[in-house]
C-alpha cells in the first residue's frame, strides 16, 4: 500500500472522526493569477482536498456553471502548462494539501501520457480523475499514473451495479468517488436516503474512503452526506461563486477570491456538523 | 488487436478497436448502457427476424434498392470515366439516414427504450430520427446547434411536424460538436428510459460498428447493381465523409476489392492552409473526443477546434474511427474539396442531370470532376448521392445573390 497525500489527509480526518471537504476550481478561472489566488486560499477556508479542473473544449459530463468555467479559463489563455505551473506555486507554500487534477482525456492523450504523468508528479499533484476514460483502458493511462507513484480516483455511479463495481475498484486508489446522481455536475440530489445507500453498497467491496459528489450544493447537504460518507466534494457552488464576483467583461473583482472562500467556508462548517 | 492482416473487414476487435482507433472512452454514467447495447446489438444480429424485419421497411417504407443511375451527360460533360450515381438521395426523407435510424429504432424497441434522443447538423439525421419515431410512436428529442438550426430552417420545421422536440445548443460554435455533447448529457442524465439514436458512424463502440452496418445496405446492392450493369466492379468509389456513414455504408462491401480505388471527400472549407475547414484526416490528428479515438481538428494542447463547413451536414471536427484506421493503412484516399467547388458541382449536376444534390455529396461530386477527366471512358466511377438538395436552396440561394 503507498502511501500518498491522499492517503495520510484521509488517514488523518478518520482519526478526528470528520469527513474531508473536498473542493472542485477550474484551473485559470477566470485568469491565471485569480484562479492561482483561489487555489492558494482554499486550504485555509476549509478545503481538505482540492479538485483542480484542468479546461477542455467538450466538458461532456458538466453542467452550465463548469461549462461556463472551463469557457472562462479557454478564453483567458489557459493551458496544461500554466495549470501544472499552478500546483507547482501551490506547492512552495503547501506540502500536505492533497491536488487531484480531474478533467478529460485529450489534453493527457495529445502530450502523450507518460510524458504527462511525469510532468504532474514534478509539479506536486496527487491524483487524477479522469472523467471519459473507463476501466477498460486502463493501460492507457491509470497503470503508467499509478506506477509513477499518482493516486486514480474513480468515478462510480448509481449505474456501476455490483457485478460491475469490482472492475471499476480493481486499479482505484486514494478515493472513490461516489457520483451521486446520473447526469451531470450541478444536479440536485434527489434522494439522500438512495445516496447514503450508495455509500454502504461502495464500502462492502471497497476500504477505500468514499467521498460524494455531484449536486452537493449547501451546508446541510455537506452535513448529511457527510454522516456516511469519507469526503463531500463541491464544484459548480465554487465556479458559481466565481461567475457571479465578475466585473465588467467578465473580468476578476476585488471581491472573486473572497467570494470562493466565503462559501468554502459555509461547507466546512456543514461538514464539521457532520458527525458531531 | 484481433483483426486478420488479409481482410479490412473484420474490424473491431472485441474492444471495439479499428486499429488504434475506435473504443470506448464515455463517462461510468454511460459503461453499463453502452456494453447492455454491445449486447442488445449481438443478440439481434443473431436473430433472423430482426434483420427481417429492416429488410421489410427498407423495402416499403424507405424505397430500397434505391437505383444505381448511369450519369449520361455528366460522363459526356467532364469527358473520361462513366459515372454512376447510388441514389440513395430518393430515399424516405431524402438521404441515407434513415437506414441507419430503422436499424436503431428496431434495436431500442427490442431493448424496450421509451423515449429517443439524437443529435444533427444538417437536420437529416434528425429528420429521419423524428420520422422513425413518429412512425414507431416514441417521443423524440433533437439536439441541434443554434447555428444549424439558423441554416437548416426547413429541416427543423420538418422535424416540428413530426412531433419531435428541437433543443437548439448554444454553446461553442453552436454546431454538430456541441450538439453531440448535448446529446450525451441528456443521456447521462436520463439513462433508464432513453436510447441515444447516434446518426454517424461515429462515438463509443459498438456504434460506429453498428451504424456502419446498418448503412452498407448502400455498398451491398451498388455491388449487386453494377455487377448487372456492367458485369464488373468499379474502378473508383466516391463517397463524402462527415462523420463518415455514407462513405462507410458505400466502402465497407468492397474494402477487400484491390482493382477498386476508394475516395473519401472531406470539407475542405475555404481551403486547408487556415483553420476554416472539417478535414480531419487531411489536416488532424489523432485524440479522443465522443467516446471514440479518431482523427480530430486540435490545437497543440488538446483543445477541439471548432470546423467550418459550408455544408451542416459535414461541419464536424472528428470522423468516424474506421476512416481514420483505413487512412492510416491507405486503402482509402481522404481528399478535401472547398467549399466553391461544392458550389460549382451542385450547379453543375442540377443543369445536367437535373438533380439537385445536397451540398454534402456535392462535395464527392467536386472530387468525381477532378478525377473523371483523368480516368479512360471504359471506367467506371460509382459515387454516393446521399441526399437531396431541397434543405440547401436557402444556402445556396443567398451565395448565389438570390433573395428567397
Amino acid at each position: 500500500m503507498s502511501d500518498t497525500r491522499i492517503d495520510r489527509r484521509f488517514a488523518a480526518l478518520q482519526a478526528a472522526n470528520r469527513p474531508a471537504l473536498v473542493t472542485f476550481v477550474t484551473a485559470g478561472d477566470p485568469d491565471l493569477a485569480t484562479s492561482q489566488a483561489i487555489l492558494d486560499a482554499l486550504p485555509a477556508a476549509g478545503a481538505d482536498v482540492i479538485e483542480l479542473g484542468m479546461p477542455f473544449s467538450d466538458p461532456m459530463a458538466e453542467g452550465m456553471p463548469v461549462q461556463l468555467a472551463n469557457q472562462r479559463a479557454l478564453a483567458a489563455g489557459q493551458t496544461m502548462d500554466k495549470t501544472l505551473d499552478m500546483v507547482r506555486a501551490f506547492r512552495r507554500h503547501d506540502q500536505d494539501t492533497p491536488i487531484v487534477l480531474m478533467g478529460y482525456y485529450n489534453p493527457i492523450y495529445v502530450r502523450d501520457p507518460a510524458v504527462f504523468v511525469k510532468m504532474a508528479v514534478e509539479a506536486g499533484v496527487d491524483g487524477l480523475i479522469i472523467v471519459d476514460i473507463p476501466p477498460e483502458a486502463d493501460d492507457e493511462l491509470c497503470l503508467p499514473a499509478m506506477a509513477a507513484g499518482l493516486n486514480f480516483i474513480r468515478l462510480t455511479t448509481p449505474t456501476t451495479d455490483d457485478k460491475r463495481l469490482p472492475a471499476v475498484l480493481a486499479n482505484t486508489s486514494g478515493f472513490v468517488y461516489y457520483v451521486s446522481v446520473t447526469g451531470i455536475t450541478g444536479a440536485t440530489i434527489a434522494n439522500r436516503d438512495r445516496v447514503t445507500e450508495a455509500v454502504r453498497r461502495i464500502k462492502r467491496h471497497t476500504s477505500l474512503p468514499v467521498a460524494v459528489g455531484f449536486g452537493v450544493k449547501t451546508a446541510e447537504d455537506a452535513e448529511v452526506i457527510g454522516r456516511d460518507a469519507d469526503g463531500v466534494v463541491v464544484g459548480s457552488v465554487l465556479v458559481e461563486a466565481v461567475r457571479t464576483s465578475l466585473g465588467g467583461e467578465g473580468r476578476a473583482t476585488d471581491a472573486t477570491v473572497e467570494a470562493v472562500a466565503s462559501v468554502v467556508r459555509s461547507l466546512a462548517e456543514g461538514v464539521a456538523r457532520a458527525r458531531g | 488487436m484481433t483483426i486478420q492482416q488479409n481482410t479490412f473487414r473484420s474490424g473491431p476487435d472485441e474492444r471495439g478497436h479499428f486499429g488504434i482507433f475506435g473504443g470506448r472512452y464515455v463517462a461510468e454514467t454511460l459503461m453499463p448502457l453502452i456494453l447492455d447495447l454491445e449486447q442488445a446489438y449481438k443478440d439481434a444480429k443473431a436473430d433472423p427476424a430482426f434483420q427481417a424485419e429492416i429488410d421489410n421497411l427498407n423495402t416499403h417504407y424507405t424505397g430500397r434498392p434505391s437505383p444505381l443511375y448511369f450519369a449520361e451527360r455528366l460522363t459526356a460533360e467532364l469527358g473520361g470515366a462513366k459515372i454512376y450515381f447510388k441514389r440513395d438521395e430518393l430515399n424516405h426523407t431524402g438521404s441515407h439516414k434513415i437506414n441507419n435510424c430503422l436499424g436503431q429504432i428496431l434495436l431500442a424497441r427490442r431493448m424496450g427504450k421509451t423515449r429517443i434522443i439524437a443529435e444533427t447538423g444538417a437536420g437529416q439525421h434528425g429528420v429521419a430520427t423524428a420520422t422513425v419515431c413518429a412512425r414507431f410512436g416514441l417521443p423524440c428529442v433533437v439536439y441541434m446547434g443554434a447555428t444549424d438550426v439558423e441554416r437548416q430552417k426547413p429541416n427543423v420545421f420538418r422535424m416540428k411536424l413530426l412531433g419531435a422536440e428541437i433543443v437548439p445548443v448554444t454553446a461553442g460554435a453552436g454546431t454538430l460538436k456541441d450538439a453531440m455533447n448535448e446529446a450525451l448529457r441528456d443521456w447521462v442524465t436520463n439513462v433508464a428510459d432513453t436510447y441515444y439514436l447516434i446518426g454517424t458512424a461515429a462515438g463509443p463502440h459498438p456504434y460506429p460498428e453498428m451504424v456502419r452496418d446498418f448503412q452498407s445496405v448502400i455498398g451491398t446492392e451498388t455491388r449487386e447493381q453494377i455487377l448487372q450493369a456492367e458485369g464488373r466492379l468499379p474502378d473508383a468509389l466516391v463517397a463524402a465523409v462527415g462523420g463518415g456513414s455514407n462513405a462507410i455504408g458505400l466502402f465497407h462491401p468492397f474494402l477487400d476489392d484491390p482493382q477498386v480505388a476508394i475516395y473519401g471527400v472531406e470539407a475542405g472549407g475555404k481551403g486547408l492552409e487556415g483553420e476554416e475547414h472539417c478535414a480531419s484526416l487531411n489536416a488532424g490528428k489523432p485524440g479522443v473526443l465522443h467516446g471514440n479515438r479518431t482523427y480530430l481538428l486540435q490545437d497543440d494542447d488538446g483543445q477541439i477546434l471548432e470546423g467550418h463547413s459550408i455544408s451542416a451536414g459535414l461541419d464536424y471536427p472528428g470522423i468516424g474511427p474506421e476512416h481514420s484506421w483505413l487512412r492510416d493503412t491507405g486503402r482509402v484516399t481522404y481528399v478535401p474539396a472547398t467549399d466553391n467547388e461544392a458550389m460549382e458541382a451542385f450547379q453543375l449536376l442540377t443543369r445536367v442531370e437535373g438533380i439537385i444534390p445536397a451540398l454534402e455529396p456535392a462535395h464527392a461530386l467536386a472530387q468525381v470532376m477532378k478525377l473523371a477527366p483523368t480516368m479512360y471512358k471504359d471506367q467506371i466511377i460509382v459515387m454516393n448521392l446521399c441526399g437531396r438538395g431541397d434543405k440547401d436552396v436557402f444556402t445556396v440561394g443567398k451565395l448565389l445573390g438570390f433573395d428567397l
